[in-house]
């Protein structure tokens, strides 16, 4: 079984149409990397995954539950959709952390917050929490920031604030974890600390939705390759494929536009 | 000598009612102004345009006319029993600074990146932990030197309970010129400098307190 199938995909904003009847699925411990031009839908179909948007028609089912469905209300309460959000993990091309925490506290803050729903915080308190430091911590030294702990979020490079997220996201082990554009808003000598960091997840086969302008990259780490366009998938297969041996003209047309650059 | 000093004393008494005003005015303007924030920004479009009516009224008519309305209207339009003086100044003072706050709260929500929010959001935060966790210390590190600007006039629009007897500091500074004094009205500005002096002084403490983020 999958272990994310999305089935029939539709998003308009307003009368535009962004994402049109998009379907695929991902099998755990793979890498998809999602490639196109600015505007063909790729970064709204993973804030849909992630339910910053609500697709306006299409299911997305995780591990065989269907976690959203837009022709059923009942998978679409605020409530519902905050828990749901868990299965997701997703890193924003400008970082976000938050400015007021350091390092550290942003990876933790979100832990901390959702253990006191757990039935046990109170009597187990300290031990939740030590556990959680020490995951934290953990996931930073994993990053490459263990001397960077302490500090806040304007005293680290953009290379670093984006491995401060990456660890952020991890810390709640979501089933699967989604990068919007890791690496758009770095200096092209930033880039390759972030990528081998995303390149180190995949192997140890961390399943990832990788949204990226990176086909060097995308062709080493994915397993699988969506090319889209005009909202639309054209062309999905392994990167030999898609990447090596385009079936598509659109796609060729792409790719050729994007060697040129 | 002797009436130098006696002055400054009644003065002083008269900056005691203009503090407690400023400072009670803040105690309850500045929570007051986030809830009417909130219902300028509501998605419920009946409560948004209500809430930015009231503003606009509070916002566009004077003050001091404010004060009269609030301390005569209920007596005059409807008989009923007059609020002491120092009560009605109050209920006017937070109610029309809370109005002119909650505009410097939209502002300083607004300019809050959307980034935030969402990275709050795929993190399982709920609203509320987003507001408290995340958004409100960013909030009011942005908003500090507008509402400097605000405390600041404040301290001295509370010259305006005059007009409905409440003894403020300018009153009895002008209460001398019957005796033929006309300095101690002068000499009041003293005592507002030095209030918004040390007010100043606290504001920019505060502002070097939260300058360990950007």
């Amino acid at each position: 079984m999958s272990i994310l199938e999305v089935r029939n995909i539709e998003k308009h904003f307003g009368d535009t149409e962004v994402l049109k009847d998009i379907s695929f699925s991902l099998e755990k411990g793979q890498s998809l990397a999602i490639i196109g031009s600015s505007g063909s839908g790729k970064t709204t179909l993973l804030r849909c995954l992630n339910f910053l948007e609500r697709p306006d028609h299409g299911s997305i089912s995780v591990q065989g539950n269907v976690l959203f469905d837009a022709s059923d209300a009942s998978t679409q309460s605020e409530e519902q959709i905050r828990r749901k959000r868990l299965h997701f993990g997703l890193v924003f091309q400008n970082f976000n952390l938050f400015p007021q925490y350091t390092a550290l506290e942003n990876v933790m803050l979100a832990g901390t917050l959702l253990a006191k729903e757990r039935p046990d915080y109170k009597t187990r308190k300290k031990e939740i929490l030590d556990t959680i430091r020490t995951g934290a911590v953990d996931l930073l030294a994993q990053v490459g920031l263990q001397t960077r702990m302490d500090n806040y979020p304007h005293q680290l490079s953009g290379g670093q604030q984006q491995r401060v997220a990456i660890a952020r996201a991890l810390a709640l082990e979501p089933d699967i974890l989604c990068f919007d554009e890791p690496t758009s808003a770095l200096d092209p000598e930033l880039t390759g600390e972030v990528l081998k960091v995303i390149r180190s997840l995949a192997e140890r086969e961390t399943t990832m939705i990788i949204v990226t302008h990176e086909m060097d990259f995308a062709r080493d780490v994915a397993d699988q390759i969506i090319f889209m366009d005009d909202g639309f998938i054209v062309e999905q297969g392994p990167p030999e494929q898609v990447i090596g041996n385009p079936r598509e003209e659109r796609t060729r047309q792409f790719l050729n536009h994007f060697s040129k650059e | 000598m002797n009436s130098f000093l006696a002055v400054t004393m009644t003065l002083a008494g008269g900056l005691l009612t203009t503090g407690k005003l400023a400072a009670l005015t803040l105690l309850f303007a500045l929570p007051l102004g986030l809830l009417i924030c909130f219902g300028s920004m509501s998605r419920f479009s009946p409560l948004r345009w209500l809430v930015k009516t009231f503003v606009w009224i509070v916002r566009g008519s004077p003050l001091m006319l404010q004060i009269m309305i609030v301390y005569y209207g209920p007596g005059l339009l409807f008989d009923l029993p007059l609020l002491p003086r120092f009560t009605a100044a109050l209920v006017t003072f937070a109610i029309n600074y809370a109005c002119y706050f909650s505009e410097i709260y939209r502002g300083g929500i607004q300019s809050i990146p959307r980034g935030q929010y969402e990275a709050g959001q795929v993190l399982g935060m709920t609203r509320s932990q987003i507001f408290f966790k995340i958004t409100l210390l960013q909030l009011v590190k942005r908003i500090v030197p507008p509402m400097g600007n605000e405390f600041i006039t404040l301290v001295k629009d509370t010259a305006l309970v005059r007009v409905i007897l409440v003894y403020e500091i300018i009153w009895m500074g002008e209460s001398y010129i019957k005796k033929g004094m006309i300095w101690p009205l002068f000499y009041t500005a003293v005592f507002y400098l030095a209030a918004n002096g040390l007010l100043t002084l606290l504001l920019n403490w505060f502002e070097k307190k939260l300058s360990y983020f950007k």
